[in-house]
């Protein structure tokens, strides 16, 4: 039974990925659209950030002293300014270890 | 002109670094799954048919939570449903492949190795053989997801959970787009983004991941039609 839904979700997902790749030719979109699309990436990520910063594993919003918003906002800095990945992600996590286990502890 | 494979490593090459936040989160989603009650072999089936990350986990949640299954599909497909952005974005550089290819191709698309393989498309736009870069990410990540949730399967949650690894999530999204505050349109589309997705966020079926980039784009064209 519950395979059977996982099926489902699969070709649900799948077909999110294969319809405008596949069966939609890039002619059928006009330059406006294009031009648009460009912000695809700032347009959609952020829908990910912010909740895996804000919001907590229940459901509600963190306060305004959570290490989570100072190791994001170190992440941002080290990003900006390194331009790589790696360091990107540990100075964050870095970050945000240092005040959960040292600071805050 | 660079060959198939040289593409294809660079691919892999380019994606490589997310593996720091997309191993461990494989691992967590693996043991969440078995800890819900699912059986592994389940758990480890969405791995393969759906290969979704979080849709994942929220899948699970949700029939665990006592909903019906369809509630559940349902949810899968809209979180998902972003996917229909990046395939409108990629469709350019991709055009040219055969039916066949675009349909294989499609099974790999995930969100790190979007952003990567459109960063690399947009330089390298003359390239022949551009969607080896694709399936580079593509493939890297899927092989790290299929052993990362598998070892959350078999092994449990052997990530200390004080760690809160997942929010090494944001981070890796935070190193794609990060370049990108240098320009002002795009911070105004991003925090709009961001704002509509806190603002959204109980939406039924986690809509707000779909909601919110569609009032970004909105916003998006608002801001084309002002420059000019």
């Amino acid at each position: 039974m519950t395979l059977t839904s996982i099926i489902f979700a699969g070709i649900l997902t799948y077909l999110t990925r294969m319809t405008m790749i596949a069966l939609i030719s890039r002619d059928m979109l006009g330059d406006k659209i294009k031009a648009v699309l460009e912000y695809v990436p700032s347009a959609v990520f952020p829908a990910i950030i912010f909740p895996g910063i804000f919001i907590n594993d229940f459901g509600t919003f963190i306060e305004m002293n959570d290490p989570k918003i100072f190791g994001a906002l170190v992440a941002v800095i080290v990003g900006y300014f390194s331009k790589n990945i790696i360091a990107t992600i540990s100075a964050g996590l870095v970050s945000y270890w240092f005040l959960i286990f040292i600071v805050f502890n | 002109m660079l060959t198939k494979k040289q593409l294809f490593t660079r691919g892999m090459l380019d994606i490589s670094p997310h593996m720091l936040s997309v191993i461990p989160f494989g691992i967590i989603c693996g043991a969440i799954g078995v800890e819900l009650g699912f059986q592994p072999y389940l758990v480890y089936a969405m791995s393969f048919i759906i290969f979704g990350g979080a849709s994942q986990i929220v899948f699970l949640q949700v029939l665990s939570g006592g909903a019906t299954s369809l509630v559940a599909v349902a949810s899968v497909g809209i979180i998902n449903s972003r996917h229909l952005l990046y395939g409108a974005v990629l469709s350019e550089y991709l055009e040219k492949l055969s039916f066949i290819k675009k349909l294989f191709i499609s099974y790999l698309v995930v969100d790190q190795g979007f952003a990567e393989s459109n960063k690399f498309f947009k330089k390298n736009r003359s390239e022949e053989f551009l969607h080896y870069h694709l399936i580079g990410t593509g493939c890297t990540m899927w092989v790290c997801w299929q052993i990362a949730t598998l070892s959350g399967i078999v092994l449990g949650s052997f990530v200390p959970e004080e760690l809160g690894l997942k929010f090494a999530i944001p981070l890796t999204f935070i190193a794609i787009v990060v370049q990108d505050l240098k320009k002002l349109d795009h911070v105004i589309v991003m925090i709009t983004c961001g704002l509509s997705s806190l603002l959204f966020f109980d939406a039924p079926f986690k809509s707000y991941i779909i909601i919110s980039p569609i009032i970004a784009l909105f916003v998006a064209a608002l801001l084309l039609r002002l420059k000019k």
